[in-house]
C-alpha cells in the first residue's frame, strides 16, 4: 500500500538558511508519526510546506496519491489535511463555537446567495455543521467554553480549541505542531489520551512535532529526527532516542547553550 | 444571569436566543412601524435619515467590521447606487426594479475593485480605496451628459404600484419604505453572520494564515465581502438620493467616505448594533450642534457662526472614542449589560485583550 503522505528530497531555503535540506520520509495511513529535533531544525517548516505556505526549491510532496505542489493553500483542508500552529493561530474575535465551525468550511456545500437568504437547504446544512462540531466539543470537553471569545481564554484552553478546530475538518491527516508545549503535566496527559483516541477511534493519521519525549514515546509509532534541516534518524521512539547522531545533535545544542551561558 | 438551555441546534441558529430577546426586538419594530403616527413630518425625516445611514453603515460594517478590510472609498459606492437607480428610473424602469438593480451594479463595482486590491492590506488598502473615492468624484463631473456633472440630477418621485413615495409629499410612506429596506438588510446581515459565509469573513479578519489552512479561499472571500458590502451601500445610496431630492458629485465626496468609516468605529466595529449607534450620532450630530449653537446664541444674545464646527465636533468625538472606548458605543453597552448581569461579580479586566504574537513570529 502506498503511504498517505510522502516527502521526496524536499529542499527549502530562506536566503542563505537551508531550512529543509533534501528531506525524505513517508507517513503510513493510521500511524502516529513524530518529528523531533532541536529548535530551528525545520520541523514547523515541514508543516508549512504541507500547508503550501512555502514553495519548495526542490522535491515532491505527495498526499494520498495527489501531487500537493499542484494545489493552492486553500485546497489542502479539502484534500483532508488539518493542522494546528505552534504559536496558536485562532480567530481571536470569535467564539470557540465559531472557531470550530470555521473548521467545517471544507464541508460547505451551500452557495453564498443561499446563505444570505438562509434558505431551508442552508439551515439544514447549518444543522449538520453544528452537529459535527458538538461532537468535537464533547470529545475535547469544551462545553464550558463554547460561547466564550478566544481573546479571553487561557493558553491551555486555546491549545485545545485549536486541536478541536482541526478535528472539525474531519481530516485524514492531522498535523499537530507542539501540541503539549506550555501545558501542565495533567494537560499533557490529556493530549496523550486524545492523540490515542484520534488514531484508534477516529482512524486519523497523525503527524506531530513535539519536544516532550515522554509524550512522543507514549503515543508515536515512528519518529523522524531532524537537525539543521537534515534527516538524522528514523525509527521507533526508542531507536531514535538512542541514535548516536541524535544524542550528538542534542548534546551539541547543550554545548552551545553552555557556551552562551559561560 | 440568564442561562439558556439549548434543546436543539436550531436554538443556536435562530435569530433570537430566547423569547424575551425576540420580544424586545419585535417591540422595537412595532414602535418603529407606528412612529409616523406619533411624530412630526420633520422628525420622521430625521429618523428616515438615521435609517438610511444605518443601511450604509451595515454595508461598510460587513467589509470593515466583519472581514477586517479597510475602506475609505465607500462614498463612491453610495454614488454608484444613487446614480444607477435614478438613471434606470429615468430610463423608464419602475423603482422596484431600478432599486435592486442599483444594488447589484454597486456590488459588481465593488467586486471589480476587490479583484486588483485583495492583495493589499491595512493602510495600503485604505489608500487604494481612498483613490477610488476621489476618482468617483471626478468621474461624476466628467461624465456630465449622464450624471449632470456639478449641476447634479433630480431624483424622480418613487412610484410603487401606482402609489407615490415622496420624502416631502408622503414622508410617512417614504419612511416605511426605508424601514422595510432596513429590516431586510438586517435580516440578510444576520443570515450572513450565522452561516459559513460570515464565519469565513471573520476568519479572514482574524487570521488569513489559518483561514487558508481551514480551506478558506482568501481572494474569493474578500471579493464576496466587497461585493455584498458595496451592494448594501449602493442601496443606501439610492435611498439617499431620493432623500436629498437633488444630488451631485459633492453629495458623495471623500468626506462622506471618511464619515462612514468613523461612524462604524464610533458605533462599535463588528456588530449590527454598532452600525445603528454610529448612524444615530452621524445623522443627528449636525442637528444637535445647530440646536446647541442656537441655544447658546440666545443666551449670549448673538448668533454664533463657527465654520467647520461639525467636522471639529465629529473629530473630537472620534478621538475620545479611540482613546477611551475602542470598542465603540456597542462595546460600552455590552459592558454595562454584563455589569448588571454579573452583579456583583464584574471584574474590571474582563474585556481586556490578551497579548498576541507578532505576525511574523506566528507561523514558526
Ligand atoms: N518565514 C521564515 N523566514 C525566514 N526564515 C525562516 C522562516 N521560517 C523559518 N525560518 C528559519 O528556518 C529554520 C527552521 O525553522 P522552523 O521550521 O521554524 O524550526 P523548528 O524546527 O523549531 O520548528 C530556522 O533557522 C528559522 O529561523
Ligand atoms: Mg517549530
Amino acid at each position: 500500500m502506498s503511504p498517505l503522505l510522502e516527502f521526496r528530497d524536499v529542499t527549502l531555503r530562506f536566503g542563505g538558511v537551508v531550512a529543509v535540506n533534501k528531506v525524505s520520509f513517508s507517513v503510513e495511513e493510521g500511524e502516529v508519526f513524530a518529528l523531533v529535533g532541536p529548535n530551528g531544525a525545520g520541523k514547523s517548516t515541514v508543516f508549512n510546506l504541507i500547508s503550501r505556505f512555502y514553495e519548495p526549491a526542490e522535491g515532491e510532496i505527495i498526499f494520498a496519491g495527489e501531487d500537493l505542489l499542484r494545489h493552492p493553500p486553500h485546497d489542502i483542508a479539502r484534500l483532508g489535511i488539518a493542522r494546528t500552529f505552534q504559536n496558536i493561530e485562532l480567530f481571536e474575535q470569535a467564539t470557540v463555537l465559531q472557531n470550530l465551525l470555521v473548521g467545517r468550511h471544507r464541508h460547505r456545500k451551500t452557495r453564498a446567495w443561499s446563505e444570505v437568504l438562509f434558505t431551508p437547504a442552508a439551515r439544514e446544512e447549518e444543522r449538520r455543521h453544528r452537529e459535527a462540531v458538538e461532537k468535537v466539543i464533547d470529545f475535547l470537553d469544551l462545553q464550558a467554553y463554547r460561547e466564550k471569545y478566544i481573546a479571553g481564554l487561557p493558553y491551555g484552553v486555546r491549545k485545545v480549541v485549536e486541536m478541536g478546530r482541526a478535528l472539525a475538518i474531519e481530516p485524514r491527516l492531522l498535523l499537530l505542531d507542539e501540541p503539549a508545549s506550555g501545558l501542565s503535566v495533567e494537560e499533557t496527559q490529556d493530549v496523550a489520551f486524545w492523540v490515542e483516541d484520534i488514531k484508534k477511534q477516529m482512524g486519523v493519521t497523525v503527524l506531530m512535532v513535539e519536544h516532550d519525549m515522554h509524550l512522543v514515546s507514549a503515543v508515536s509509532d515512528r519518529v523522524l529526527a531532524l537537525a539543521d534541516g537534515k534527516t538524522l534518524a528514523l525509527g521507533t521512539p526508542h531507536e531514535v532516542q538512542n541514535h548516536p547522531k541524535v544524542i550528538e545533535a542534542y548534546i551539541g545544542v547543550a554545548d552551545e547553550s553552555e557556551k552562551v551561558l559561560a | 444571569m440568564r442561562t439558556v438551555f439549548k434543546t436543539s441546534y436550531d436554538a443556536d441558529i435562530d435569530y433570537f436566543r430566547h423569547g424575551m430577546h425576540a420580544f424586545w426586538y419585535l417591540a422595537l419594530l412595532l414602535i418603529m412601524i407606528v412612529l409616523p403616527f406619533l411624530m412630526s413630518p420633520f422628525a420622521i425625516g430625521e429618523v428616515t435619515n438615521v435609517l438610511i445611514w444605518s443601511i450604509a453603515g451595515m454595508g461598510i460594517m460587513l467589509l470593515v467590521g466583519q472581514t477586517g478590510q479597510a475602506s475609505l472609498g465607500h462614498a463612491a459606492f453610495l454614488a454608484v447606487g444613487c446614480y444607477a437607480n435614478v438613471l434606470l428610473q429615468n430610463a423608464g424602469l419602475p423603482f422596484i426594479l431600478s432599486f435592486p438593480l442599483a444594488g447589484v451594479i454597486a456590488g459588481l463595482a465593488g467586486v471589480a475593485l476587490a479583484i486588483p486590491t485583495t492583495r493589499l492590506h491595512g493602510i495600503y488598502l485604505a489608500i487604494a480605496t481612498l483613490a477610488v473615492s476621489i476618482l468617483a468624484d471626478d468621474l461624476i463631473v466628467v461624465a456630465e451628459p449622464l450624471t449632470g456633472g456639478i449641476n447634479g440630477l433630480l431624483a424622480p418621485t418613487i412610484e410603487i404600484f401606482g402609489l407615490p413615495f415622496d420624502r416631502y409629499g408622503t414622508p410617512g410612506r417614504f419612511y416605511w419604505l426605508v424601514l422595510l429596506v432596513t429590516v431586510l438588510v438586517v435580516l440578510a446581515y444576520r443570515n450572513i453572520q450565522r452561516s459559513p459565509l460570515g464565519r469565513s469573513f471573520a476568519a479572514v479578519r482574524d487570521s488569513e494564515i489559518s483561514a487558508q489552512a481551514m480551506g478558506v479561499n482568501i481572494a474569493r472571500t474578500k471579493a464576496v465581502a466587497f461585493g455584498l458590502s458595496t451592494a448594501i451601500t449602493g442601496l443606501a445610496g439610492a435611498l439617499m438620493g431620493h432623500f436629498a431630492g437633488i444630488f451631485n458629485n459633492e453629495t458623495f465626496t471623500i468626506i462622506i467616505s471618511i464619515q462612514l468609516l468613523l461612524m462604524i468605529v464610533i458605533g462599535g466595529l463588528g456588530s449590527i448594533h454598532g452600525a445603528f449607534f454610529g448612524a444615530i450620532i452621524v445623522a443627528l450630530l449636525p442637528q444637535t450642534i445647530s440646536t446647541l449653537r442656537d441655544g447658546l446664541g440666545d443666551i449670549l444674545g448673538t448668533t454664533i457662526r463657527v465654520p467647520g464646527m461639525e467636522s471639529a465636533a465629529f473629530g473630537a468625538i472620534l478621538i475620545l472614542f479611540i482613546l477611551f472606548e475602542p470598542m465603540g458605543i456597542y462595546g460600552r453597552w455590552i459592558k454595562i449589560r454584563t455589569y448588571f448581569q454579573l452583579f456583583p461579580f464584574y471584574r474590571k479586566d474582563m474585556f481586556r485583550r490578551q497579548k498576541s504574537y507578532l505576525k511574523t513570529e506566528r507561523m514558526r
